[in-house]
């Protein structure tokens, strides 16, 4: 079943077009790599997806689910399933983590309808979601990735993915920094969840973190636009050859 | 400056004299002070200290004196409480001493605390310095009123070498009456050599009050005492109040200070401290929240004037709705000075449009060796904390009121009363529009 539908998108950051008719076709189960040079626009998409300001859409459509999915807030794709594990996750002074992360999921649950839980039962899925990601409960009580190390601060990511339990997410570069352990982990959280009903598209600059979690597509992205795809070889081929001749068969 | 004597506001505070207390020298100094308003009037914008809060509106209004039915208002005390804070306890409604709502049964070997009042039928000649004080400058409008028109106050002594384990709580109550009244509060306070002491102001006010009161409190916290100070302005919305505060710091002597600015309609505080020992340290948190259409100033004045002075301020701004916010932080390091380390930062933020806060951070130094830092931002909450929160499904509303809740909170982190600390950050939350 057709989970997102990207057709033709084009989006613009500070009246720059960075996303220039891009399209892509996800269907649920399917775990989709991307990668692609610096600046190629990778996280512009992440970002259009989970709808940040600031990033105008001028042309094509995205469909989630059947619905517009250009049309929601953020807090409402969220509701609806979509997670984005930031490239660079945001420290909030102030704000603890597990406040936040329950908060934000009984949030969730309130507009799906579900019954909001309270601390006691939060407290256990949050024991239950530490044993895929091994993060210190030190964190877990800190303001939100406030003083976390980069490695901490992506694992903290998929931590909070555990716990939301998204339909999509959006994985931008988690694997990016981190120690082979660490990634292990990563990977583990992610293929733990992969299952019939749920996708992933996980931007990456390295084949490594295909070993661990393979997907069933890979794309290029560069200049805005997926101007490759294929399968895992596809992220071999460019481990060894670098983008230089994808660029050409593009432009061609 | 305006025509002081055809103010309506002077008209009425002259209407209000205070009889004679029987002690000549107050009576000189609350003469001269009412004559000094006379002639200097309401400062207007031109006068640096006032550039933002104009008072024009305020001195075309009467405010009716204070008699016995207003001095009986009632008071529910339940709302006087608060956590953490069970110690000896002094209240005032509308000005006047209330015996009923007070607790001062109690009191610890070493500590006089008492309504001014009181205080001056016994040995007034001890309140002489600070009650004889001339204000000089064209700003000081207000300590002229308060100087001429205070009947009552807070007298607080702690003895040398006393440590006051629990809080002393000090409340000032604006309970609604039939009319607009003005009342005034002078406060002496003073620590001794090596004392310690825990103080909570409170202020508080009934729906529908709407007042002018004006506050004016010295303290002097002598070599190596010890005062923690935290103030709860919560007035009510109708109440302009007008406060100063004068703290002097002797040698190794301390001030840890929390100020939450949360109600009134028009409210100014001059938080003014001088450093004159050495090795004297101050440190003052505080935050200003106006909403609605409110307008809050602080002025924060310090001095340094001695060898290795430490001060170190840190307040924070947030307004919303058509609300107004001033702050000033003026930083003199004096000559002679040396050594001494000055920090003063102001970040505020702005939660609608049409809301303004202005801040001046200003720093003066006139002696060697010293470190010093001062900023001031103004600005909204930040957009990537805003989406990071909201792509995890909180909706903007809740989102915004935790960035804002935190961000004031930081203000509250070194309270070391917890129960009050928790307390405060509550009040902090309610105030918050969105919450
Ligand atoms: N908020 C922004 N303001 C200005 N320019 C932006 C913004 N976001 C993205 N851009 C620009 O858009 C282009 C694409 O950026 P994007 O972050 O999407 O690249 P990327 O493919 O994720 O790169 P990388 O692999 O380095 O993470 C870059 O040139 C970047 O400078
Ligand atoms: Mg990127």
């Amino acid at each position: 079943m057709t989970m997102l539908k990207i057709e033709n998108l084009h989006a613009r950051v500070e009246g720059r077009e960075i996303l220039k008719g891009l399209s892509l076709t996800v269907n649920a189960g399917e775990v989709h790599a991307i990668m692609g040079p610096n600046g190629a626009g990778k996280s512009t998409l992440g970002n259009v997806l989970s709808g940040r300001d600031g990033y105008e859409v001028t042309e094509g459509t995205v469909s989630y689910n059947g619905v517009d999915l250009l049309t929601l807030a953020p807090e409402a794709r969220a509701a609806a399933g979509v997670f984005l594990a930031f490239q660079y996750p945001v420290e909030i002074p102030g704000v603890n983590n597990t406040y936040f992360l329950r908060a934000a999921l009984n949030a969730q649950r309130k507009v799906r309808g579900e019954k909001e839980l309270d601390s006691m039962q939060f407290l256990k899925l949050v024991r239950e979601k530490l044993k895929v990601m091994q993060i210190s409960d030190e964190l877990l009580h800190r303001a939100v990735n406030e003083g976390f190390s980069g490695g901490e601060k992506k694992r903290n990511e998929i931590f909070q993915m555990a716990v939301l339990e998204p339909q999509l997410a959006i994985l931008d570069e988690t694997d990016s920094g981190l120690d082979i352990d660490a990634l292990k982990q990563v990977a583990q959280g992610v293929n733990t969840l992969r299952s019939p009903h749920r996708a992933f598209l996980m931007i990456t600059h390295y084949q490594r973190l295909l070993d661990y979690v393979v997907p069933d597509f890979v794309h290029v992205l560069a200049d805005g636009r997926i101007v490759e795809s294929g399968d895992k070889s596809l992220a071999l081929k460019l481990e060894e050859h670098g983008y230089a001749d994808i660029g050409a068969g593009a432009a061609a | 400056m305006s025509q002081p004597a055809r103010l309506p506001l002077f008209e009425s505070l002259l209407e209000a004299s205070l009889p004679s207390s029987g002690i000549a020298w107050l009576d000189a100094a609350r003469q001269e002070n009412l004559q000094a308003f006379a002639e200097g009037g309401l400062p207007d914008t031109r006068v640096e200290a006032w550039k933002y809060t104009a008072l024009r509106a305020l001195g075309q209004r009467r405010f009716a004196t204070v008699d016995t039915a207003a001095a009986a208002a009632t008071v529910d005390p339940a709302r006087l409480a608060l956590p953490g804070v069970d110690g000896m306890r002094l209240v005032f409604v509308n000005g006047v001493f209330s015996a009923e709502l007070s607790r001062l049964d109690d009191m610890p070997a070493g500590v006089t605390l008492q309504p001014l009042s009181q205080a001056l039928r016994g040995d007034s000649e001890a309140l002489r310095f600070s009650l004889s004080r001339h204000y000089r400058e064209p700003g000081d409008a207000f300590a002229r009123i308060n100087a001429a028109s205070a009947r009552d106050g807070v007298v607080l002594r702690v003895a040398a070498g006393v440590r006051i384990a629990r809080p002393v709580q000090l409340v000032f109550v604006g309970a609604a009456t039939g009319s607009e009244l003005a009342w005034h509060a002078r406060n002496v306070i003073e620590l001794a050599e090596g004392a310690e002491l825990s103080l909570v102001e409170q202020h508080l006010g009934g729906d529908e009050a709407n007042q002018l009161a004006t506050l004016v409190c010295d303290v002097e916290v002598r070599a190596g005492a010890r005062l923690q100070l935290a103030l709860l302005q919560n007035a009510a919305s109708g109440c302009n109040l007008i406060r100063r505060s004068s703290l002097r710091l002797h040698a190794g002597a301390e001030v840890g200070m929390h100020v939450l600015e949360l109600g009134g309609a028009l409210v100014r505080h001059d938080l003014q401290a001088e450093l004159i020992g050495d090795a004297a340290r101050l440190h003052t948190r505080g935050v200003f929240m106006p909403h609605g259409r409110q307008h809050m100033d602080t002025q924060l004045a310090i001095r340094h004037q001695a060898l290795n002075t430490t001060s170190n301020s840190t307040w924070r701004g947030v307004a919303s709705d058509r609300a107004r916010g001033v702050f000033r932080g003026a930083i003199v390091v004096a000559p002679g000075a040396d050594g001494s380390d000055a920090s003063l930062g102001n970040k505020n933020l702005l939660l609608s449009a049409s809301a303004e806060i202005d801040t001046k951070p200003e720093l003066e130094i006139y002696a060697d060796e010293v470190k010093a830092a001062h900023g001031a931002t103004v600005g909204q909450l930040d957009e990537r904390s805003l989406f990071y929160l909201r792509s995890r499904g909180m909706v903007l509303a809740e989102a915004r009121a935790l960035l804002t809740a935190a961000f004031c909170r930081a203000m509250l982190d070194d309270l070391p009363n917890e129960p009050l600390r928790e307390h405060l950050s509550t009040l902090l939350l309610d105030q918050l529009p969105m919450a």
